[in-house]
């Protein structure tokens, strides 16, 4: 559906050109909710506005449906855009908002008219739908910037964080309504957040993206339990690395134990890094044979979260949810307790 | 986790706004010694003359120091004038083709300097635009009066189209500092946007720039026509004979006999800029 092969590009020229995108190439599929998710700065926007046209690509092309539209201007890209700034037009009510684009496209008045009030009712506008864009609260310019891009119904949405102006009722509430949006007109949407959650419970893929480049993209499933990279682990979810010795099917910790591990392409045998999750890690259990000295106990509702650390000295944590009844408590700082890794829990890192 | 760097939302932006953090005390009128002297001298240097030529141009007598009591006459006595109409009339049709012209250039160069991509000589032409508001007046009269000299030899052409092309370049960079201000305030994004949404780049000006520009605009085009219609160095040097402006027509009229007439014609036209003053703060100050 949307091919983005080899992209770069550049701000500016000679010693003050930078490098916003290099050489990224992904491919997006067809009604796909895809997301791209990475820290500030790291060309996210960027790459949304390549997709959308507002800017050339220094090198590289962008296909649409097997179309070469690198140089097509934004008007005649059907891909439509919230932007990060909602970027409402002024002096215009809400309903002349939503109808611009299918005003633009030349469609009949009474046409017009009814999509409008489908996009109104979509996103619980209808009251609203006489005021100024400058009446209304940032949440609900929000939800208009949105049914302003859906009503000439492109073929693709590019969302720029569009729901990091709501408290996280609404949040949620969007979250849910656009996820059905999403199914229901078949659109595809390209979505950007640096809000990990977010990124995992609704998207089909996600790229994960730093410093202008692509690191891993997959299903949700696939970028937390098994990040290609630190980077990725660090930046999802909570990580323990640890040090160890990949030999073959199997790793052998620094802190001692040897596990079965899934051999990702391209790594060595030798010293590797790992990555375990805390919330895979139980502690005294029969079996277990690695040592640790708890050195801090924080409870967090649901969960209880021990710092230890290994007979190697490295860090670990490990997140135990808490039991309905039962004192739940666990030995104190200092004490020794032995940690037990679930099975598939070590994840071997590229780096 | 690696900390991602917190963008400022537009709440976070108003909270801010709502709390200050320990915001810098104003200067009070009270506390400063001499304040209030030196703006009621100010005040009363700027504005007493001015109040003093608004009365006398209602006295009933011919003296510009003795008050002798309340008319209309000399109002009546100007707009009976043949030469006042033709003066008023012509400084009129000058001001509106000058203002209107000056600020169809300045617009188009406004978005020139702040709509299109970086070029090189960008900046340069930003000087260039404004250097006419540094250039004193009577250098910028005496170069357009040898100019047009010689042109009027060459040719034999004494219409008012040299007022007019003077005028219209005097007019250029006060039309344009307003016309620009807005559109810096005005997001590019919103520009983007109706690209967006199918608009091509001319419906895109209609229906988005043009619409938010519209103020500064008007503002823009209400003071070219101010400053037109009080240019008197510029006007007097390169006018020909028989094309008196009011200015210089009081001008003439003051190397001669002074009477209350000239207060009169000085009251409307202080009157007229007043207004359209006015007007241009309104239209600026009001965001759109
Ligand atoms: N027009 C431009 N000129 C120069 N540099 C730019 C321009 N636009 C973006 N950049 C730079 O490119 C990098 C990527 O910017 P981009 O807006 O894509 O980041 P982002 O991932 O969307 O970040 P955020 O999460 O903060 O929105 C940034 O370092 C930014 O400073
Ligand atoms: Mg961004």
């Amino acid at each position: 559906m949307i091919d983005i092969d080899n992209v770069t590009k550049v701000f500016g020229a000679g010693d003050a050109a930078f490098t916003a995108l290099s050489e990224v190439s992904v491919t997006i599929a067809e009604n796909e909710f895809f997301t791209l998710l990475g820290p500030s700065g790291c060309g996210k926007t960027t790459l949304l506005r390549l997709i959308a046209g507002f800017e050339p690509p220094t090198a590289g092309a962008i296909r649409l449906g097997g179309r070469d539209i690198t140089r097509l201007p934004p008007n005649q890209r059907p891909v439509n855009t919230v932007f990060q700034s909602y970027a409402l037009f002024p002096h215009m009510s809400v309903a002349q908002n939503i109808a611009f684009g299918l005003e633009m496209l030349g469609k009949p008045k009474a046409e017009v008219k009814s999509t409008v009030d489908d996009m109104l009712r979509l996103v619980r506008m209808e009251a609203m739908r006489d005021r100024r864009t400058s009446e209304i609260s940032g949440g609900q310019q929000q939800r208009v910037a949105l049914a302003r891009a859906l009503a000439p119904h492109p073929e693709v949405l590019l969302l720029d964080e569009p729901l990091s102006a709501l408290d996280l009722k609404l949040r949620k509430e969007m979250q849910i309504e656009l996820k059905r949006l999403q199914s229901e007109t078949g659109i595809t949407f390209v979505f950007v957040t640096h809000d990990q959650e977010e990124a995992l419970t609704m998207s089909d893929r996600v790229a994960v993206m730093s410093a202008g480049e692509i690191l891993q993209v997959g299903p949700p499933r696939d970028i937390y339990e098994r990040p290609a990279e630190r980077f990725v682990a660090n930046f999802i979810g909570e990580s323990n690395f640890l040090n160890a010795d990949l030999a073959g099917d199997s790793v052998t910790l620094a802190a001692g134990g040897t596990f079965p591990v899934r051999r990702p392409d391209g790594v060595r045998d030798g010293k590797v890094s790992v990555l375990v999750r805390p919330e895979h890690i139980t502690l005294g259990g029969a079996g277990d044979t690695l040592r640790s000295t708890i050195e801090n106990v924080v409870y967090s509702g649901e969960a209880t979260v021990a710092h230890m650390v290994l007979p190697t000295g490295e860090p670990i944590k490990a997140r135990l949810s808490n039991a309905p009844q039962g004192d739940g408590a666990l030995p104190g700082a200092g004490s020794q307790v032995t940690i037990g890794l679930a099975p598939g829990a070590i994840t071997v890192l590229r780096d | 986790m690696v900390d991602t760097a917190p963008t400022t939302t537009p709440a976070e932006q108003r909270a801010a706004k709502r709390h200050p953090g320990r915001a810098p005390k104003g200067y009070s009128m009270r506390t400063l010694p001499g304040f209030s002297v030196i703006a009621l001298f100010t005040m009363i240097v700027l504005y007493a003359p001015i109040m003093i030529l608004v009365i006398y141009s209602f006295n009933e007598g011919t003296s510009l120091a003795i008050w002798e009591g309340f008319s209309l006459r000399w109002y009546r006595q100007a707009a009976a004038n043949e030469a006042v109409q033709d003066a008023a009339i012509r400084s009129l049709y000058l001001a509106f083709i000058a203002s209107s012209i000056g600020t169809v250039a300045a617009t188009m160069a406004a978005l020139a300097t702040t709509r299109t991509r970086r070029f090189p000589g960008k900046t340069m032409i930003y000087a260039l635009i404004n250097q006419p508001l540094m250039v004193p007046e009577i250098v910028t009269a005496v170069a357009l009066l040898i100019v047009f000299a010689t042109i009027k030899v060459w040719t034999g052409h004494t219409s008012m189209i040299y007022l007019i092309v003077a005028h219209t370049a005097f007019c250029i960079p006060f039309a344009y500092l307003p016309i620009r201000a807005r559109l810096e305030t005005m997001d590019m994004s919103l520009e983007t946007a109706a690209r967006d949404l199918y608009a091509s780049p001319w419906l895109t000006f209609r229906k988005v720039t043009l619409p938010l520009m519209w103020p500064g605009i008007v503002a823009g085009l209400m003071l070219a026509f101010v400053i037109s219609l009080d240019t008197v160095v510029i006007t007097e040097f390169v006018k020909s004979a028989g094309q008196e402006t009011l200015p210089t027509y009081m001008l003439g009229q003051l190397r001669r006999v002074v009477t209350p007439e000239v207060n009169a014609i000085s009251t409307v036209i202080l009157a007229a800029g007043a207004i359209l003053v006015a007007l241009f703060f309104r239209l600026t100050q009001r965001k759109g």
